[in-house]
């Protein structure tokens, strides 16, 4: 009894000096934040003076702030705007890619590389060919007739859908790689057997694809919702939330509120915010998820 | 029967002909900012709007090449990047495969909850606890020091996660019988696993790397000091300070761009390897 108790213990220690290394870090810097992140919500704090408890302060200050309110405005704005089109975009182009054919493998690089370009050499490359003034975009537009082109990202208007773009071209490799891997479980036969009864691809992309992917489709929707709210570095680096506050969005207000205003509480409650989206949309991913499991 | 056969082949010729022409038609489209960037850094601040573009330079400035390790610090943010991505990724090897061992094979208390405790925090967004994060650094006298941002990085929910799905496919018979042979748990890990965990960790190595190369968040909230600035720090400081030096910025961007793509060119497969088995990074 005790021989093997002991030798429970053992297996035990051993097995902990495995995790230990990456468990005690994880949990310094990672679980405790989390929960300091919860408790400064409740604060009030500029990280000198004593922090001051204000319950839900924090939250009906948020309900009254205007650019709270804008840089919400503008994440749903960014989220609408480039979730569909990504989504369609990366289908289009798995759908391109998923048969044996001579430069699919450079095809597939060359869409996919975007994602992992630097994010501050892409976006003074996409500023600059959309310069208002003289960038090569607006003077394709002058050639082609339209006189007044916008002024991309230094307008209010177009600031938004200018980064917009920029996301898009940026992220559709990554979306698919996994909708390619989602063909992959789509069988051939299924094809075969539609050509031989007439289906043109249109319809065979419509009636067998579409359908056989909407697990994937759901997948890729829930990440790209998810990291459409998270949009930060983007906007920094294009806009920097401007002009005026045209690009403002949710972590850009957070970013702004610890690092440059230093409300540590209130910037903890605005992440609240974000924490409680991407939870929400977390929780619909594993309802969804339980729905859809048999197709995957 | 017969006459089908010929017909159809020309429709699939007609086919694949089109699928060419929409397939460079969007290659063209995807990859013409690195070719105009290209072309750019090789030419003449006036040069680089001129309309229409000269695609290829007629006297290439290969002195621009040379200007930008003149002009700030460049060489010095390069080794920074360089020493924090293989610091960090060689960290995130060790911290995540023993981690992920244990979870895939040994039998302990609390296993579970733990795991589950890892996987809870891939669905937190770091910007969530981002600010919390930052004072306990701070508090440690860590801030504006490289090892904020090497602790920060050592370990990730992603890494734990990736290798423990590989190492739970790997047959059982293989440890057991090892075990037998008279091998501890260690030697089971070094010996047997770490060699089997190869693809998982080459996906690992290049997430990583190319994580803590691009990371622009990370190092703006960490560090201060010029002397500590990493490539995208750099190059940002470098667009604010000569914004009208276009081809200058675009030779700079292109350097920054050349490690992640030179790792790209050779280890493409695991970066999609990686991305098709989690879906969880980005």
């Amino acid at each position: 009894m005790t021989a093997s108790a002991s030798k429970a213990l053992k297996s035990n220690a051993i097995a902990y000096s495995f995790i230990l290394p990456n468990l005690v870090i994880f949990a310094v810097f990672t679980l405790v934040p989390i929960a300091f992140a919860f408790a400064l919500s409740f604060m009030k704090w500029d990280g000198a003076n004593p922090m001051v408890f204000v319950g839900l302060g924090n939250f009906s200050r948020m309900l009254h702030d205007e650019n709270f309110r804008i840089s919400l405005l503008n994440t749903l704005y960014f989220v609408v705007g480039t979730v569909p089109t990504t989504l369609v975009f990366s289908l289009l182009l798995a759908v391109l890619l998923n048969r044996e054919f001579v430069g699919r493998s450079f095809f597939r690089a060359a869409f996919f590389f975007p994602f992992v370009a630097s994010l501050v050499a892409v976006s003074v490359v996409f500023n600059m060919m959309f310069f208002p003034s003289m960038g090569p975009v607006n003077n394709i537009l002058r050639a082609i007739g339209v006189s007044n082109p916008p002024a991309w990202s230094a307008s209010v208007q177009w600031a938004m859908p200018t980064v917009m773009m920029a996301y898009v071209w940026r992220s559709v490799g990554y979306y698919m790689i996994i909708y390619l891997a989602a063909l992959q479980g789509v069988p051939h036969e299924l094809y075969e057997a539609a050509r031989i009864d007439g289906a043109t691809p249109g319809q065979c992309f419509r009636k067998i694809t579409v359908p056989l992917l909407t697990p994937a489709t759901f997948l890729v929707t829930i990440l790209l919702t998810i990291a459409s709210f998270k949009i930060f570095d983007l906007v920094l680096v294009m806009t920097g939330g401007g002009p005026g506050r045209a690009t403002n969005v949710l972590v850009y207000t957070i970013y702004d509120s610890a690092f440059l205003s230093f409300e540590y509480g209130y910037a903890s409650a605005q992440a609240m915010v974000l924490f409680l989206i991407v939870l929400a949309i977390t929780i619909l991913q594993f309802r969804g998820e339980k729905k859809w499991v048999a197709y995957l | 029967m017969n006459d089908v056969q010929p017909s159809m082949r020309q429709q699939n010729r007609a086919q694949l002909l089109l699928l060419y022409f929409v397939l460079i038609l969007l290659a063209v489209f995807m990859l013409v900012p690195f070719a105009w960037m290209a072309s750019a850094s090789l030419q003449l601040d006036k040069d680089v709007f001129r309309f229409p573009f000269r695609w290829i330079p007629t006297v290439p400035r290969w002195k621009n090449y040379e200007l930008i390790w003149q002009r700030i610090p460049f060489l010095l943010f390069f080794a920074n990047t360089a020493k924090l991505a293989l610091i960090i990724t060689f960290l995130q090897l060790v911290t995540s495969s023993l981690a992920g061992y244990a979870f895939a094979r040994l039998d302990f208390k609390g296993r579970d909850i733990i795991f589950l405790g890892y996987i809870g925090t891939i669905a937190i967004p770091w910007q969530a606890y981002m600010v919390p994060q930052f004072i306990m650094m701070r508090k440690l006298g860590l801030y504006d020091t490289h090892l904020s941002i090497i602790i920060l990085q050592a370990v990730s929910a992603f890494g734990v996660f990736l290798m423990r799905q590989f190492l739970i496919g790997i047959p059982k018979e293989l440890s057991d019988a090892a075990r037998i042979d008279g091998l501890g748990e260690y030697g089971i890990y070094a010996r047997i696993m770490l060699p089997l965990s190869k693809p998982a960790l080459a996906t690992l190595t290049i997430f990583t790397f190319v994580g803590v190369w691009n990371d622009f968040m990370g190092p703006l909230i960490y560090f201060s000091s010029e002397k500590l600035k990493t490539i995208q720090l750099g190059l940002r400081m470098f667009i604010s300070q000569y914004s009208a030096e276009y081809s200058l910025i675009m030779a700079a961007s292109l350097v920054s761009l050349v490690p992640v793509f030179i790792l790209f060119l050779f280890m493409q497969r695991y970066f999609i390897e990686g991305i098709a088995s989690t879906g969880v990074k980005g």
